[in-house]
């Protein structure tokens, strides 16, 4: 029975079903997965619209010295592009009443104003620098400006558990060379893709600081804000936590809050 | 009861060896544990002030252990786009230096500048090497960094003929990080050989602290590799010439690595670890031991060729030198435990391991030793001799000349001593590496073409959140910032005042007139911010500024300057502030700083270890001649010789360091073996009743030679230790062996001379008595 054309008959349905077969098995790369859950991250948070915080930011340094800054953060989000923001510093004292303003852009560099009280004039940063300490502490201004999908590639790399939540673990490098780091692992929880936790890569590879994120509440029934993070810098020793203190959503900002015109009469 | 034991040593030859063998084995086996730390912070102890001075600094601002990249075209001149390109090239690599968090250079110096409303805070250059380099970019990155004060003398030299890559690295807190430093090393030395083949017609020097401590495991572990096994060829050449015998060589050699592998391996079972200092310790204790047997050895030899049986040849050999191998073993023991009293940890290590290592030595030597010659068919010829020494004519000399020796030599004695103060202590550590070593001509390249390697840190504290921004405070920082750059010795310093100035002058359209301070607290503050805001990674003011800007921390280069200069330097900006500014509080941390303190503080506590040794010494002295009187008269035959010693170095080399601080306990310990010896035959001889005149010639007769061939010994083992690259160790056996043959020297020439004149006194109605003769056959 068995013959030449039977065997090739034979291999040939192999053949066909291993083909039928494989895009199935190959239906998402770990880039595929990774970007997908990404963009679901975005998706979800989409549509809150606009929000105010007060915030104090603890800076510890390898000597257990603390140190705090206060400052109220409006942020109003802008469909198809990154967020505006408005930062105004009320600790310090020498520094109460500056205003930071900032447009935050996927694919070039974000528009950044300060108000001076001092010098009662709005300066305009040029500078293509994002991942400097911000206010001396262990976030750069890159770790704290909105997230836009665009920004990184992503990769899958495993599950995992983390705060007692599964998560993906997804690797995602900085598609913007002027970034600081070298690439980011972030865990995000199954349940409602928050970021559990993010470890930051210099640009050496090496690990250089952990963010953790605590204290997760829920607004308008959708919007979840992490109320604690805390950046811990491994190579030097340091630590800064970001509490956010109040948080109010849909507050009725709108751009002419944002501008930078206006912003020497923001208090 | 003693001599039962010496004869089970020679009768169960078997037994004790094997004995030996299985403790010297189960003491090597701890070496296991031995590592190497080759950072510069091991010479520091955990209380030492500075060291935690130092350490609180890099705890609040950050630590700055640095490797420097100097680049110097052979045209003369940076401004050119090859050299510009090359320093962007080796600034992006730098970055991918191991623990790097920092790295400055020329091409990515944050420039601010100032454009209507705007502040332009930019790459001098670029952040990246693959640019363009336009004509117009090198115009400008001239003009900028000559006339600014934190590049100028720094990262580019004031006629622009080097440039500095500078990268900062932060170790791991961990007490190991030799494997670390050699990473990092490794890593920039492979930038450095990648950028010498792409761009031949540029020089390159790596140097910094990170360097140092690579040299440091570098310049131990070559010492390692050519002192040890130089020291092995020069005891095999000498063995095999004093005691014209392959099987007593093998013996004694036999003694003498088991000595080495035991008290490093009793050094590993502690837990100790390996330093710059300690890794001279198989050199020294291999030195020592070989004196032990050889004196040993010649006995047993002599007493063969009497015609002696071998056994008997062997117990005798060790009974005669039982007791003075005993006596020598324990002083110099006490010399090198006195070392315990140094501030510099890997000192009191060395002490311990080499007193352990001697006493074991000798232990080995009466017993492992005979037990060896007892089993290996060693065969002297008998021989009838009745030649008159050198040792004898020797000594006619000495009696005769004795008017002259003594004036004369006590005169050279006293002069030379006198010498000793014109030495300086001085700690430097570039110049612990020898002129030949690459870190150090990299060192001594960038002081004459840039910058020193001396670097004195200076953190401000107000006591005062933002205190920093205080316009009084900054007025102060201004001044004296002013101040340290109107200093001589003072080649670079970084100040947070010029970035003020420069800033203030930015944010009012870059007016020149404007190049002030701010003169109010909330626009300094907000200047700060701004200016905080723009700076990329690695770039930041951390490395200034304490979180909650209360401190401020000024980083002053200074030329490579000694010990004195730089305490002087501190004393002198406590003075500026004490005068100038009374409230704020200074600190001032550094490398340099702490190697300038340990050097003073570590010679005041060897003083005091010193002359502990001397007291312990001369009372056993005095026990082990049975005699206040000799033992009295042996302090100058023992002191004589270091101060001769120092008095000499002050005339060829006049500065004292680390190394040389244990020298004197140290030779206190070796040199009084001469003095045993020869007051021992002397005084017995005295006992017998002879003359003062005949005690001398008898006391030439009987130890002479053993003396000369110790001296030998000892010179030469410590000569080989003065070959080594590395100063601390290389400085201490050169001044260890000139000590060793001043010793002698005054030992055969003063001291027999001091004898006739001050002990004539006849003892026991002046009878002649024959010594006996067993006595005068020490060696032969």
């Amino acid at each position: 029975m068995l013959s030449k054309t039977n065997l090739k008959q034979w291999l040939s349905l192999v053949c066909l079903t291993s083909l039928l077969v494989m895009p199935a098995a190959h239906a998402q790369t770990a880039e595929e997965k990774g970007l997908e859950i990404a963009k679901e991250r975005k998706a979800r948070d989409r549509g809150w619209g606009d929000s105010e915080s007060t915030s104090i930011m603890v800076l510890r340094n390898a000597q257990g010295q603390e140190s705090v800054r206060q400052m109220r953060i409006r942020a109003l989000e802008v469909q198809g592009d990154g967020d505006k923001g408005l930062t105004i510093f009320d600790e310090p004292r020498d520094v109460a009443g500056t205003a930071f303003l900032n447009f935050s852009h996927i694919n070039e560099p974000d528009d950044q104003w300060l108000y001076l009280p001092a010098l009662k004039r709005v300066k305009r940063i040029a500078s293509r620098n994002k991942s400097g300490p911000f206010m001396g502490s262990e976030f750069a201004y890159e770790d704290l400006a909105s997230f836009e999908v665009e920004k990184y590639s992503y990769k899958y790399l495993r599950d995992e558990t983390i705060n007692g939540e599964e998560a993906w673990v997804i690797e995602s490098v900085p598609t913007d060379r002027y970034s600081g780091y070298s690439k980011q692992i972030v865990w995000t929880d199954k349940s409602h893709y928050r970021v559990q936790k993010i470890e930051f890569y210099d640009r050496k590879k090496s690990l250089l600081k952990t963010l953790t994120f605590a204290d997760y509440k829920l607004y308008l029934g959708k919007y979840w804000r992490a109320h604690k993070m805390t950046m811990v810098n491994h190579q030097t020793g340091k630590s800064t936590d970001l509490l956010a203190e109040d948080i109010k959503f849909q507050v009725g900002l709108t751009d002419r809050d944002f501008d930078q015109n206006t912003l020497r009469r923001i208090r | 009861m003693k001599n039962r034991f010496l004869a089970m040593l020679v009768s169960r030859s078997g037994l004790v060896m094997v004995c030996s063998l299985i403790a010297i084995f189960v003491m090597a086996f701890g070496a296991q544990n031995l590592y190497f730390r080759g950072d510069y912070k091991v010479f520091f102890g955990a209380e030492n002030q500075q060291l935690q001075e130092f350490e609180a600094m890099q705890k609040t601002f950050s630590k700055n252990d640095n490797v420097s990249i100097v680049i110097e075209p052979k045209s003369g001149d940076v401004f050119n786009h090859k050299t510009l390109k090359l320093v962007t090239e080796i600034t992006e690599d730098a970055w991918q230096t191991p623990f790097s968090t920092r790295v400055d250079s020329l091409t990515n110096y944050q420039h601010t500048e100032a454009e209507q409303d705007d502040l332009i805070v930019d790459y001098l250059v670029s952040e990246f090497a693959d640019i363009e380099i336009t004509q117009e970019m090198i115009d400008k990155t001239k003009a900028v960094s000559l006339n600014e004060p934190l590049l100028v003398n720094r990262t580019v030299s004031p006629s622009g003929h080097v440039t500095m890559v500078n990268i900062t690295v932060q170790l791991p807190d961990k007490l190991d990080q030799t494997a670390d430093v050699v990473e990092v090393a490794t890593f920039v030395r492979g930038i450095e050989n990648k950028y010498s083949e792409r761009y031949p017609e540029h020089n390159f020097y790596l140097t910094g602290i990170i360097m140092m401590n690579n040299s440091f495991v570098e310049e131990s572990m070559g010492d390692m590799m050519t002192l040890v096994p130089g020291m092995f060829l020069a005891v095999l050449l000498m063995l095999s010439l004093l005691l014209r015998s392959v099987l007593s060589t093998m013996a004694t050699l036999l003694i003498i690595i088991t000595s080495i592998l035991g008290s490093m391996g009793m050094f590993g079972w502690m837990g100790m670890y390996l330093s710059t200092a300690t890794v001279s310790a198989p050199t020294v204790i291999m030195t020592l031991a070989v004196a032990d047997c050889v004196h040993i050895v010649s006995s047993m030899n002599y007493n063969l060729r009497q015609g002696m049986a071998k056994r008997q040849a062997i117990e005798e050999a060790i009974e005669l030198n039982l007791a003075p191998v005993f006596i020598t073993s324990v002083t110099t023991a006490i010399g090198f435990l006195t070392f315990n009293f140094s501030d510099v940890p890997p000192l009191r290590d060395l002490g311990n391991l080499v007193a352990f290592g001697v006493m074991l030595a000798f232990v080995l030597a009466v017993t492992l030793l005979p037990a060896l010659l007892n089993l290996l068919p060693i065969k002297v010829p008998v021989q009838k001799q009745g030649q008159i020494g050198n040792m004898e004519k020797f000594a006619d000399w000495v009696v005769r000349r004795q008017k002259m020796l003594l004036p004369v030599s006590t005169l050279i004695v006293v002069g030379i001593a006198a010498l000793v103060p014109l030495n300086k202590v001085n700690d430097v550590p570039t110049e612990y590496f020898d002129e030949d070593i690459v870190f150090r001509n990299a060192s001594d390249f960038m002081d004459e073409n840039l910058l020193g390697v001396t670097m004195l840190d200076f953190a401000l504290h107000t006591n005062q959140d933002s205190g920093i921004n205080d316009p009084e405070f900054l007025r102060v920082v201004g001044d004296f910032t002013t101040w340290l750059r109107s200093q001589e010795r003072v080649d670079h310093v970084i100040s947070l005042s010029d970035t003020f100035k420069r800033l203030n002058q930015n944010m009012n359209a870059d007016d020149p007139a404007m190049y002030k301070l701010p003169q109010q607290q909330d626009l300094a503050a907000q200047y700060l911010l701004m200016y905080e805001m723009s700076l990329p990674y690695g770039l930041d003011l951390n490395n200034q500024l304490n979180i909650n800007k209360s401190s401020l921390r000024i980083t002053v280069t200074m030329d490579n300057l000694g010990s004195g200069e730089i305490v002087e330097m501190e004393n002198d900006v406590r003075q500026w502030f004490a005068q100038n500014a009374p409230t704020i509080d200074v600190t001032a941390a550094s490398p340099s700083l702490m190697f300038a303190h340990i050097g003073e503080k570590n010679m005041q506590s060897m003083l005091v270890g010193s002359s502990l040794a001397l007291v312990l010494i001369s009372i056993l002295l005095i026990f082990a001649l049975r005699s206040f009187k000799y033992g009295l008269i042996s302090l100058i035959p023992n002191l004589a010789p270091a101060a001769m010693g120092f008095g000499i170095w002050a005339v060829f080399v006049g500065q004292v360091n680390l190394g040389l601080s244990i020298v004197t306990s140290m030779c206190l310990g070796i040199v009084v073996d001469d003095t045993v010896h020869f007051l021992s035959k002397y005084k017995r001889a005295r006992d017998k009743g002879q003359t003062a005149e005949q005690a001398v010639r008898y006391a030439f007769a009987s130890v002479g030679r053993a003396l000369w061939i110790t001296t030998l010994v000892l010179f030469t083992g410590f000569m080989v230790l003065a070959q080594s690259s590395f100063s601390l160790n290389g400085d201490m056996g050169l001044l260890t062996a000139m000590i060793i043959v001043l010793a002698l020297a005054v030992d055969f020439l003063f001291l027999p001379a001091f004898l006739l004149k001050f002990d004539k006194k006849v003892y026991q109605g002046g009878e002649t008595e024959y010594v006996e003769q067993n006595e005068s056959k020490t060696m032969a």
